[in-house]
């Protein structure tokens, strides 16, 4: 197989690049890594793939890539022919960057709360639950204008990369101790993106919503 | 935070640590019961264990036991000992300790959850569980007083996927077995050999009330699997049931029969229900808050 994942199942950064290899319908094998408890992504056999210790890391074909958004984007760019994922449109491609570098960005913070909650992880989690809700509010506030446009998805008239981005965090928030009841736009997009075709959850995120 | 003054629940060996969470040398702190303590590793399976005052100032040296992946101690006197699981000595074992997982709800319902076979097929769907197969087969449950344990045997169920070693479905068989309000564990036939059992626990660790860490050391036969994917396996399976429980209402375990109406399916948690009543249990128990 060309195509290798190092994963971990309870990552939603692993989850992120799973999705959109489900999504395009892509064969791979999958490297299951003991990230907690035995810290696996922490050895030095590891860091020879990815000095900076993180998941997920991917293999194609000779190139080997880490950062999930990173892996998104080459993902798209290779295998997406209908170019829906990754939109080349000046309209659109800027705006996906953008979300998915937010992704990446400011919505770990839910993240972090849900590896201090459910694995311990010693960290401020306070200010890791106040960072999430701010992004949220981001989120939502975009999904609402989005909603007013007629629109269902963060980007366009499709699902992109953007989406598939923000989905995991948002939807693991409550891992982490992080209610989703004050973003109604953002439950609605959630409940829209678990109606994709070829949609698959992972544990702490419900299979229908 | 107030340490319980249940002295029930005081008495219990509970779980408070896995060997290789720290380094030899370095220390943590947790907590149990409401009881700050400090956990210090002074050798490779040995460590010192001490409450905290306030000022997180070291006090009374605690009882310690290193057995199934786990440390064990307790703030009180103990007159169960921890229980005997001659599978953790088995020479071809997998023993796998799965580090702990952060639950909020009460210490019960983790077991509880444990015990329960119905919610397979809608909360483990394709793994332990199919939707097309949802029936929980009668089953017997026994308090064997010899050792205060609650029991549920002759159990089955059929599983897509019952392990990491599975290639296909089966018809599983499981027995089940409440060791301490604070742990539980089951057996189930290996895939594809009837004579042997996968031995799988899950020890509580009750920081508070309804603030938990549970263990889940177990001990397979499995030669092939990679220990990474045993480990993310039941990793897989813990965290689809935690979501569930975190949402569980009262987080705090109900023992009036009227509060929560049980099925056939229920008779494990019920006998479980049952027995804690029994044992006049405060912490973690919704009653007494109304009383």
């Amino acid at each position: 197989m060309a195509i290798k994942l190092y994963d971990y199942s309870l990552s939603g950064s692993c989850y992120k690049v799973r999705l959109l290899l489900d999504f395009l319908e892509l064969d791979y094998e999958k490297r299951q890594m003991d990230f907690y408890p035995g810290r696996e992504h922490r050895s030095l056999e590891f860091k020879q793939l990815n000095p900076l210790g993180q998941l997920p890391v991917l293999e194609d074909d000779g190139v080997r890539l880490r950062d999930a958004q990173a892996i998104l984007c080459h993902l798209a760019n290779k295998y997406d022919r209908s170019g829906q994922w990754l939109p080349r449109d000046p309209g659109s491609f800027g705006s996906v960057m953008m979300w998915l570098m937010f992704a990446g960005g400011e919505l770990m913070a839910a993240s972090a709360a849900r590896l201090h909650d459910a694995l311990g992880y010693d960290l401020d989690i306070e200010a890791a639950r106040r960072n999430a809700h701010a992004a949220f509010r981001i989120l939502d506030d975009h999904l609402t204008k989005r909603e007013i446009e007629g629109g269902t998805w963060i980007v366009g008239e499709h699902p992109t990369l953007a989406d598939i981005a923000c989905f995991p965090y948002t939807a693991l928030s409550s891992d982490g101790g992080i209610g989703r009841e004050d973003y109604p736009a953002l439950r609605n997009w959630l409940r829209a993106f678990h109606h994709l075709p070829k949609f698959k959850a992972m544990s702490g995120i419900a299979e229908f919503a | 935070m107030a340490r319980t003054r249940d002295t029930v629940v005081l008495n219990e060996w509970v779980a408070c640590g896995w060997p290789d969470k720290v380094a030899v040398g370095e220390s943590y702190r947790t907590a149990i019961f409401g009881q700050d303590i400090e956990v210090a590793r002074l050798g490779k399976d040995a460590f010192g264990i001490f409450e905290l005052d306030e000022a997180g100032r070291r006090g009374r040296q605690l009882p310690v036991q290193v057995r199934y992946c786990c440390v064990f101690t307790t703030l009180g006197e103990p007159t169960r000992p921890l229980p005997e699981i001659a599978e953790f000595d088995e020479p071809d074992r997998r023993i796998a300790s799965c580090g702990s997982v952060g639950v909020h709800t009460s210490p019960y319902r983790i077991i509880e959850n444990f015990l329960d076979m119905a919610h397979f097929s809608f909360v483990h769907t394709d793994i332990l569980g199919a939707e097309d197969r949802t029936e929980v087969l009668a089953y017997k449950t026994e308090h064997r007083r010899d050792v205060d344990e609650i029991w549920a045997i002759d159990c089955q169920f059929f599983q897509p996927a019952a392990s990491r070693a599975s290639k296909d479905g089966q018809m599983t068989t499981y027995a089940y077995r409440v060791m301490s309000p604070f742990s539980v564990m089951l057996y189930k036939n290996v895939f594809g050999d009837d004579t042997r059992n996968d031995a799988i626990c899950v020890f509580v660790q009750p920081m508070q009330e309804t603030e938990c860490l549970a263990y889940m050391p177990m001990a397979l036969v499995d030669p092939d699997s990679a220990m990474a994917s045993i480990i993310d396996f039941q990793q897989t399976i813990f965290l689809q049931d935690r979501v569930i429980l975190e949402n569980q209402r009262p987080a705090l375990l109900p023992l009036d029969p009227g509060r929560e109406v049980p099925t056939r399916a229920d008779a494990s948690s019920i006998a479980f229900r049952r027995w804690l009543k029994a044992q006049n249990l405060q912490f973690g128990i919704y009653e007494k808050q109304a009383a």
